[in-house]
């Protein structure tokens, strides 16, 4: 909302009030500044002048040189304007001026003419035609003869003024007014605050006799109010007004039109004007639309209605979507005599709803939706009676009009002083309290300690309402800074967040780096990462309303968010990346609202390899205290290398996914290097992460290592050897080292050759040549057995 | 013999003060020292001497002995000595040469400023809470004294999954998600993901970050509140950090305000960051509004509260320098590598 701080004038007392020291001001009471523009910054320096004279140019057939009097000095100035006149009065700008378009004014020659300034049209000063009131002739302005010289054209335009812009929020539709505006600002600095009742006189009929008014939807019309007005004269709007309107951001149209949208700022009462002819039958039926019913409204769009909307008819069809827009068919035109005033109040709820389906917000229909008083609709129409008096533009007829449907009743609450101040922190004495409630336009019962809010303030509904209005023109900043005290609180973190902590430290220190990814995707993702149709990651939360395709569904998998980033990595020649993200996954169930599982997501390429995601993942679970993670050959999911992807499981249970991407997957990114991907579940390594460690002693007797190398069977995995060597070892076993994997030279075809260091130890003695050969025996038999194996 | 003697002892000085390296000093002691040397050749003619003159050069000999042994010993650690600092200058590098990089890791910005919130908030007496992204309108809206078709929805373009489920605005419903779950004395903070149907550009994203901040106790007032978030910015901006605090309106917080705080660059002064204001708007917050106390089956007549909810992105934004919204989530590793 901007207002012109000449216009606070009206109502209150701001003068000698600085633009900064207001903006502080009212931004610590509560109505936010957002800045405040002087309108005429752009136009200085620039002044009417008298042409004393006009005169060829010596070397030009289309200039001219002007002497021009612009107040106690004659400046000659050389232009090409066509239409410039002796005696003319015209604005100048002086040399070291800036117009509005960034031309800077500077004395110079012309065709070898010396020229002082430069003469202005009104597009050159920023001026628009409906600011004028009128077209003017091509060329340079001419202002009226009676206009006087030298005087600055920032005045003249009204453009002398501050404009300042508020934040008003959506409690506070009294605030989409002059008036309110005026209100909280002779409060804030306080001052008297008063709204001149409006005069004006009106003939001997009555509005009743031209046109009726029925409101047949009392829950959604709180109040019509009507006044009619006679012999009406269509024309521009005098400049102080089209000036103010103007300086508020909304264009001058005609007088009538002008003093509904004055209305509109100055009241915040949206009001329309109907021309009677329009109106069939003299009637005007509030009614809820018919579903379907057409309307093309001001804005000449063929608009469909719903049995939602409300709409004003006359005796025959919609001249009105009520609290939105009017009517093509019924609005005020160039030979309009007769207008209806209307001033009413929607239900909020409602004409949001209507706007919004209309995709139609309109300066009439965000007031409405935020909650109007249905005690302004009679001062506003009276104001715009005085208007129209004022302006000369017709002729008030007699009698209003004005039916009341269910208007919310005012709200009456007790006013406990020391619960206020013990709510705040404060000391406010209660005198205080109720001078400022008072001035803010609550009643205040001192007998029965009971504040009743004025009736355009619909947010006032608890004591803590009031105690907010009290406690901002007390001063936010009054009230002391305490710290916490009462019963203490330990804090902390969960063990889950400990445990998320660590896992973020732990792949930190193996050189990855943390990235956030989007959680939703797009259903094209799973044909990229090459999931089949009928899969019930497919099955996702979707988006009604989405930005695009490719943001439309919740992700039921991170793999594609990593390979994402890990492509934009690789598009942008980034070597060596390694990537791990923690991050959410959504799978609908029955319920209303789905589960939403966490993922850990490894992403690698370029020095790595399947064994150095996998070390990472082996390094993460030794971290954690996580034993028995086990990997085991998975040659069925689509979206990795189908000899190279394991899943991962601890004690049997699945805990995700490692391997690398299949080659038709990297592809679809874009990603022509090898890529390692490994996506664990987050509330399964919670679960499977250990406690406190427990100390083991350190051991007294020494190890006796035995190697072994045997041939197998190239298939045979490396996890079940290791496996055979620890079941037949039992108890004596200390740890089994892999040390070499040979194929080639000497080796057979489809063999390998697999060597191992097995240490062996007892904790209470050192163990016997004997009992280490009888163990010994017994793995390499069982390995023969169980894995084929052949010593070497 | 004893000329013999001292003869020796007079050509192992000599030879010593040649000696430049250990083998030559191994030499000399061998020859003159060693089981077959010339000391020892001497010591084994003494059988030739008298009885009284026995004594008298064994004593000598021994004597001699000590002697070269000793010097023989000061000039090996001598000559090692000279030997380690030569070897040493041979091997001297180029220490500008560049390291051997380890692979080096990094969390998120964001993490990392979070990281921070939250050890700040724990120093307070607060727990972390965390709760659903995808949310039921109920608990993102209506319990927050946001009904359908309430104005205030405007300011949060909403991604809706159903009528009644929305993908969450704010994190504002961890307030009401807590206070059903737990009696005061309540202290928490909430940070989570929150969705808004804003296009991507350089200050907006469809996805950021916030925390919510709550308090519920007997007795908290909004001297409270101001003192904990002043207390909070201190630590999170540094001790110099001054905050000011502005009426705002927000439906489930009453009084409301929004916190500036003094700007981090210039100190106040004015300038480019804080557009020469010397406040940079940093959270909204209030007094919990006593029908949302009441939704959650707090008696508003006992209990009262607080909260807080402010962005993550604008503070790791202000503390990095970072001037777009969209590096966050392209996770550039030239960007990420930075932190």
């Amino acid at each position: 909302m901007k207002v012109p701080m000449s216009w606070f004038g009206d109502y209150t007392d701001i003068s000698g009030v600085s633009p900064k020291e207001y903006n502080d001001a009212l931004t610590m009471s509560g109505s936010k500044v957002e800045g405040i523009e002087f309108l005429g910054k752009e136009l200085d320096r620039v002044v009417s002048g008298k042409i004393n004279s006009v005169t060829p140019h010596p070397d030009s057939d289309h200039l001219v040189i002007c002497m021009v009097d612009v107040g106690g000095e004659v400046l000659q100035i050389v232009t090409g304007a066509p239409n410039v006149k002796e005696g003319q009065i015209v604005p100048v700008a002086l040399d070291g001026s800036t117009l509005p378009n960034g031309v800077k004014i500077k004395k110079g020659k012309l065709r070898g003419v010396e020229s002082n300034g430069m003469l202005c049209s009104h597009d050159e000063m920023g001026i628009t035609e409906a600011d004028l009131g009128y077209e003017p002739e091509y060329g340079i302005l001419i202002l009226p003869e009676d206009t006087e010289i030298g005087i600055e054209m920032r005045d003249y335009f009204g453009l002398n003024e501050n404009v300042v812009e508020f934040e008003i929020t959506s409690n506070r539709p009294d605030c989409f007014s002059v008036i309110g505006l005026a209100r909280e600002t002779a409060v804030t600095f306080d001052k008297p605050f008063n709204v001149p009742v409006p005069k004006y006189t009106e003939n001997s009929e009555n509005i009743n006799d031209y046109v009726s008014v029925e409101v047949k939807n009392p829950e959604k019309c709180l109040r019509y109010s009507a006044k009619m007005v006679k012999n009406v004269k269509i024309g521009p709007s005098p400049k102080w007004l089209a000036a103010r309107l103007r300086a508020c951001g909304v264009r001058s149209i005609n007088n009538i039109v002008d003093i509904t949208n004055y209305l509109l700022l100055e009241y915040g009462q949206p009001m329309h004007a109907f021309d009677l002819r329009d109106l069939v039958g003299g009637k005007i039926v509030v009614r809820d639309a018919a579903d379907g019913e057409a309307i093309k409204t001001l804005d000449e769009q063929d608009r469909t209605l719903t049995a939602n909307d409300l709409v004003i008819a006359d005796g025959e069809r919609a001249v009105a979507v009520a609290g939105v827009m009017g009517g093509f068919n019924s609005e005020v035109k160039s030979d309009t005599t007769t207008v209806v005033f209307e001033s009413a109040t929607f239900d909020g709820a409602s004409v949001r709803q209507t706007a919004q389906r209309l995709g139609l917000r309109t300066e009439a229909s965000s007031r409405y939706e935020k909650g109007l008083d249905a005690n302004n609709t009679v001062p506003a129409l009276e104001r715009a009676c005085e208007l129209v008096q004022m302006l000369g533009c017709g002729e008030v007829v007699g009698g209003m009009i004005d039916v009341k449907g269910n208007i919310r009743p005012l709200v009456t609450l007790t006013l406990r002083p020391a619960k206020i101040n013990a709510f705040l922190g404060t000391d406010i004495p209660t005198a205080d309290m109720i001078s400022t409630l008072t001035k803010l336009g609550f009643e205040v019962d001192e007998a029965n300690m009971t504040v009743t809010a004025p009736s355009f303030r619909p947010d006032i509904e608890s004591e803590a309402d009031v105690a907010e209005e009290i406690a901002r023109f007390y001063g936010y900043d009054k009230i002391p800074s305490t710290l916490l005290s009462g019963e203490a609180t330990v804090g902390g973190k969960t063990p889950l967040q400990k445990l998320r902590d660590k896992i973020n430290r732990t792949l930190v220190g193996c050189g990855m780096s943390e990235i956030y990814t989007y959680t939703f995707t797009s259903p094209s993702d799973f044909d990229k990462i090459r999931i089949p149709a009928d899969s019930s990651l497919r099955n996702t939360v979707k988006i009604t309303n989405p930005l695009g395709e490719d943001t439309s569904i919740m992700r039921t998998t991170t793999i594609a968010s990593m390979l994402n980033i890990l492509s934009y990595n690789y598009s942008h020649r980034n070597e060596n990346v390694a990537l791990f993200e923690i991050g959410k996954i959504y799978l609908p169930k029955g319920d209303v609202l789905p589960e939403e599982p966490e993922k850990i997501t490894l992403g690698l390429y370029g020095d790595y390899d399947f064994f150095a995601l996998k070390g990472i993942v082996e390094l993460l679970a030794d971290t954690l205290n996580i034993d028995g993670m086990e990997f085991a050959r998975e040659s069925e999911n689509p979206t990795f290398h189908t000899g190279r992807c394991a899943k991962v499981t601890i004690d049997g249970k699945d805990m995700g996914v490692i391997g690398e991407i299949h080659p038709d997957v990297l592809k679809a990114y874009g990603l022509d290097t090898s890529c390692y991907v490994a996506e664990l579940d987050l509330a399964a390594i919670f679960a499977a992460a250990g406690g406190t460690v427990k100390y083991k002693q350190l051991p007294k007797f020494p190890a006796a290592q035995r190697d072994i190398a045997l041939l197998v069977d190239k298939s045979v995995a490396v996890a079940d050897l290791e496996k055979t060597i620890r079941k037949a070892s039992g108890e004596i076993l200390d740890s089994v080292k892999l040390f070499d994997v040979y194929e080639g030279a000497q080796i057979p075809e489809g063999k390998k050759s697999v060597a191992y260091a097995i240490f062996f130890r007892a904790s209470d003695r050192s163990l016997t040549n004997e009992e280490i050969s009888k163990v010994f025996t017994k793995i390499t038999k069982d390995l023969e057995y169980k894995n084929g194996a052949v010593l070497r | 013999m004893k000329n013999k003697l001292a003869q020796i002892k007079e050509d192992v000085l000599m030879h010593l003060k040649e000696a430049n390296e250990l083998d030559a000093l191994e030499n000399i002691r061998i020859k003159y020292l060693g089981k077959k040397g010339e000391l020892t050749a001497v010591l084994k003619g003494m059988g030739a001497l008298s009885a009284e003159e026995r004594p008298q050069i064994g004593a000598l000999a021994n004597e001699i002995r000590s002697l070269l042994e000793k010097e023989i010993d000061e000039k090996k650690t001598e000559l090692i000595k000279k030997a380690t600092e030569e070897r040493l200058k041979k091997e001297v590098i180029d220490v500008t040469m560049p390291g051997k990089k380890q692979p080096s890791g990094s969390l998120h910005p964001l993490t990392k400023v979070l990281d921070d919130i939250k050890d700040i908030a724990i120093g307070m007496g607060f727990e972390i809470a965390e709760g659903p992204e995808v949310e039921l309108d109920y608990y993102n809206f209506e319990a927050l004294n946001i009904p359908k078709n309430h104005p205030a929805r405007d300011t949060q373009d909403t991604f809706y999954v159903s009528d009644n489920v929305v993908l969450r605005t704010q994190t504002s419903p961890m307030q009401i998600r807590v206070m059903e779950n737990k009696k005061p004395p309540i202290r928490i903070i909430a940070p989570g993901r929150v969705y808004r149907s804003d296009a991507v550009d350089a200050t907006h994203s469809p996805v950021f970050h916030q925390i919510e901040g709550l308090v519920v106790d007997k007795g908290i007032t909004m001297a409270d509140l101001k003192g904990t978030l002043d207390a909070f910015m201190k630590a999170l901006y540094g001790k110099e950090t001054r905050t000011r605090f502005r009426p705002h309106h927000f439906p489930f917080t009453e009084p409301s305000a929004e916190m500036d705080i003094s700007c981090y660059v210039c100190g106040g002064e004015g300038c480019r960051v804080c557009k020469g204001e010397g406040w940079i708007e940093i959270l909204g917050c209030g007094m919990v509004y006593p029908k949302v106390l009441a939704n959650c089956g707090i008696d508003p007549e006992v209990y009262s509260g607080f909260a807080f909810g402010f962005g993550l992105e604008r503070v790791a934004m202000g503390r990095y320098n970072i001037d777009d919204l969209r590096l966050f989530f392209e996770n550039d590793t030239r960007f990420l590598k930075q932190f």
